[in-house]
């Protein structure tokens, strides 16, 4: 896999939001096919990464660079960074009344994979197994996005639009959050389904190893106060299981 | 930052190009007793008809404006400018070859000859003062369903039409039911037999086309017992640096039994008055429904009202109001629970942007004598940025304890983690607040016939987009 570019390359990002720095020089490279999970506290700059990635217009790029397949997103806006193949699973999703989700899902489909992929059988085949494979019924086509759905609902219908949008990128910002573990389970069944055996990478972003356990990552990077102060394998996420993150903060005053 | 730039863009109005003006008849622009009573002696109207017109004249001179809506807008209008009668065809035709060619390209380019032959019962089409094109279908002739244009309907059923005319809205109602019960020509006039349902709706699409022309039609409408009906009208002007004025009045009167459902989408140019008085009576378990779509004009001021007159009957008002740059809409719904068991419910959305202002007024009233009636209102804002106004003033009068009301308001702003979300999907930014407005308007759209949302949620995409030529 070497002879190709990394699908994500994240080179000495700083990154701040109305004047207060947040990301200290982030390093960071997905390869096709890797899960890389960054896991911190509440605070530590996980979401900022996440939706500067997207490309949010709220927040500013110090310094650095993000090339997704050796190409410079800098200038682009989201959808066009969406359209390229970044895709961000929120923690918050927002919801659009009146907008149904069916109509959304095909629109979104035809606006990042072409009108073709949004059409006819192949269209209909892939969203009814992808929506099995999420545990969502059908009458939710007709729902609005987001609206009055409970927390497990949102982020299930995020792993579908997921399924269904086949991004080189994902970023997968808090979906764990607020799932027992039978949702847990149920969104990991989605993103193994989407990632695993693709081409794709993906970037998970979390508090807890739990997911982690159901979507195991190939690489594992603790964020404290911006910076990443450790990586390793899969091994990492059950230490901070353990162990907390407090034995690595001294690390990162030191580095200040 | 993009998002600024794409909400101060103003979309360009798709329908604001004008035909050179050809008149057969044109008055001189202004008003007084003997533009009134030349109008009436073109049309060889009875003399009753004569008389009436001139009562209102009388009375829209003495009416003082209107103490409500938007004084200072209203104080603009200069009645003297306006062109009070024009003619440009010499009759109404029955096949749309007959047209004059400018006339009909323009409906044509409109797409009433289209819409016509895939799915409505019966067309009127208006051009200035006159209808220029009529039909119905066959089988619903001779069912008896009279569907004429006003002037027609005058001629061939009079009795009908002076027992009804001024029924629901009396000449003195306000100032400018006034205007137009003195000045009217064109409009529609509607009978529905005893027990017939007219199933596909019929249609009458009134084009202005002159500058400071005014347009005053007038409409009836009269379902008999237990019949139904679905009326669409719709409405586009030219764009002119000069304003245009439009002010109909348009009666229902609904039948024991009866079903009348009214939809409009109202597309003026942002240089139109438009200033319309809307009534129905409801009798005994009789329903009357107002769909009423406002976007454009300079300045709307409609409340299409219901009078729920016998037990039992309904009401039902679903209407949107969309005030971009220098338009205020001020619309909203009046209904008077007058019997018992009566049922109604206000549906009112409306969006501002760029500057505009969107009011919604509203009246809910239960008399003493009516028993358990049921009363349902909800009004949305939706404010696209921050130099735009939404405001309020609705009013309930309920004299009779036992009625169940309801009433819910809300205001919202569209937020930029909103349009982020759908940015983060594939969407431009237009696209996504295309998506976010045609939502907010969904719980009126699903209630047009198919074409009909399907061009507003295209009309509302271009008027996101603003770049369109």
């Amino acid at each position: 896999m070497s002879e190709y570019a990394p699908v994500l390359s994240l080179e000495g990002l700083h990154v701040g939001i109305g004047g207060t720095s947040i990301l200290h020089g982030i390093d960071l490279e997905i390869k096709r096919g890797e899960i890389h999970a960054i896991m911190g506290r509440n605070g530590s700059g996980k979401t900022t990464a996440a939706s500067t990635i997207m490309g949010h217009p709220d927040y500013e790029i110090e310094s650095g660079s993000i090339e997704l397949d050796g190409a410079d997103l800098l200038e682009l806006e989201p959808w066009e960074r969406a359209r390229k193949g970044v895709f961000l699973s929120f923690q918050y999703p927002q919801s659009v009344p009146g907008l149904q989700v069916g109509h959304f899902l095909r629109k979104s489909v035809a606006a990042i994979r072409g009108d073709e992929a949004a059409k006819g059988a192949p269209f209909r085949n892939a969203l009814k197994s992808a929506m099995e494979e999420v545990s969502i019924p059908r009458s939710f086509l007709s729902r609005y996005v987001n609206d009055g759905f409970s927390g497990g609902e949102k982020k299930r219908f995020e792993i579908l639009q997921l399924m269904l949008l086949k991004p080189k990128l994902a970023i997968l910002d808090e979906t764990d959050s607020g799932l027992d573990i039978d949702g847990i389970r149920v969104v990991s069944r989605g993103i193994n389904a989407a990632i695993r055996g693709s081409e794709s990478g993906a970037l998970i972003i979390t508090h807890y190893s739990r997911i982690l356990e159901h979507v195991k990552p190939d690489y594992v990077h603790v964020l404290i106060k911006g910076k990443i102060v450790k990586s390793g394998g899969p091994e990492l996420a059950l230490e901070l299981e353990e162990k907390g993150y407090e034995w690595l903060e001294s690390d990162a005053k030191e580095d200040d | 930052m993009a998002m600024e730039e794409a909400r101060e863009a103003v979309g360009d109005y798709k329908e604001g190009w004008h035909d050179p003006e050809h008149s057969t008849i044109r008055f001189d622009s202004g008003l007084s007793e003997e533009v009134v009573r030349k109008i009436s002696q073109i049309k060889n109207e009875p003399e009753w008809m004569t008389e009436i017109r001139v009562k209102a004249y009388r009375h829209f001179i003495d009416r003082p404006m209107p103490g409500f809506g938007d004084r200072e807008a209203l104080e603009g209008i200069d009645f003297d400018k306006v062109c009070y009668y024009l003619r440009s065809s010499d009759s109404t035709e029955k096949d749309w070859e007959d047209v004059p060619e400018d006339i009909r390209n323009t409906f044509d380019r409109l797409g009433i000859p289209e819409a016509e032959q895939k799915w409505l019962s019966g067309v009127t089409a208006q051009y200035e003062s006159e209808a220029v094109y009529h039909s119905i279908r066959e089988d619903l002739e001779s069912q008896g369903v009279i569907f004429l244009d006003m002037d027609s309907g005058l001629r061939e059923h009079p009795e009908l039409v002076k027992k009804y005319f001024c029924s629901v809205i009396p000449y003195q109602d306000n100032k400018f039911s006034a205007l137009n019960t003195a000045v009217w020509s064109g409009g529609s006039f509607i009978y529905v037999p005893k027990g017939v349902s007219v199933e596909m709706p019929v249609q009458a699409y009134f084009r202005i086309n002159a500058k400071n022309m005014g347009q005053f039609e007038r409409t009836l409408i009269v379902a008999d017992e237990g019949s139904s009906i679905h009326y669409v009208e719709g409405c586009t002007a030219p764009t002119y640096s000069t304003d245009s004025l439009h002010s109909a009045v348009v009666e229902l009167i609904a039948h024991e039994g009866a079903h009348i459902r009214y939809s409009t989408i109202q597309n003026w140019s942002a240089n139109v008055y438009n200033l319309v008085t809307k009534r129905g009576i409801a009798h005994k378990d009789a329903t009357i429904e107002w769909i009423d779509g406002n976007i454009g004009s300079k300045l709307t001021m409609k409340y299409p009202a219901v009078i729920l007159k016998g037990e039992g009957s309904h009401a039902e008002v679903i209407s949107v109001a969309y005030a971009g740059k220098g338009q205020h809409q001020d619309a909203g719904a009046k209904i008077h629970h007058l019997a018992s068991n009566t049922t109604s419910k206000i549906l009112s959305k409306s969006i501002s942007k760029d500057g505009g202002r969107g009011s919604y007024r509203g009246m809910v009233t239960v008399s003493p004598k009516a028993e358990n009636c049921k009363l349902n209102v909800v009004c949305d804002a939706l404010i696209l940025d921050d130099g735009s106004q939404t405001d309020t003033y609705p009013t309930m009068e309920v004299a009779n304890p036992s009625a169940r009301c309801e009433h819910e308001a809300s205001v919202s702003k569209v937020s930029d983690d909103q349009v982020f979300y759908l940015m983060s999907r594939g969407h431009s930014e237009e696209e996504a607040l295309a998506m976010i407005v045609n939502g907010f308007f969904e719980p009126f759209t699903r209630e047009l016939p198919m074409e009909y949302a399907v061009e507003l949620n295209k009309l509302m995409a271009l008027e996101m987009e603003g770049s369109i030529g």
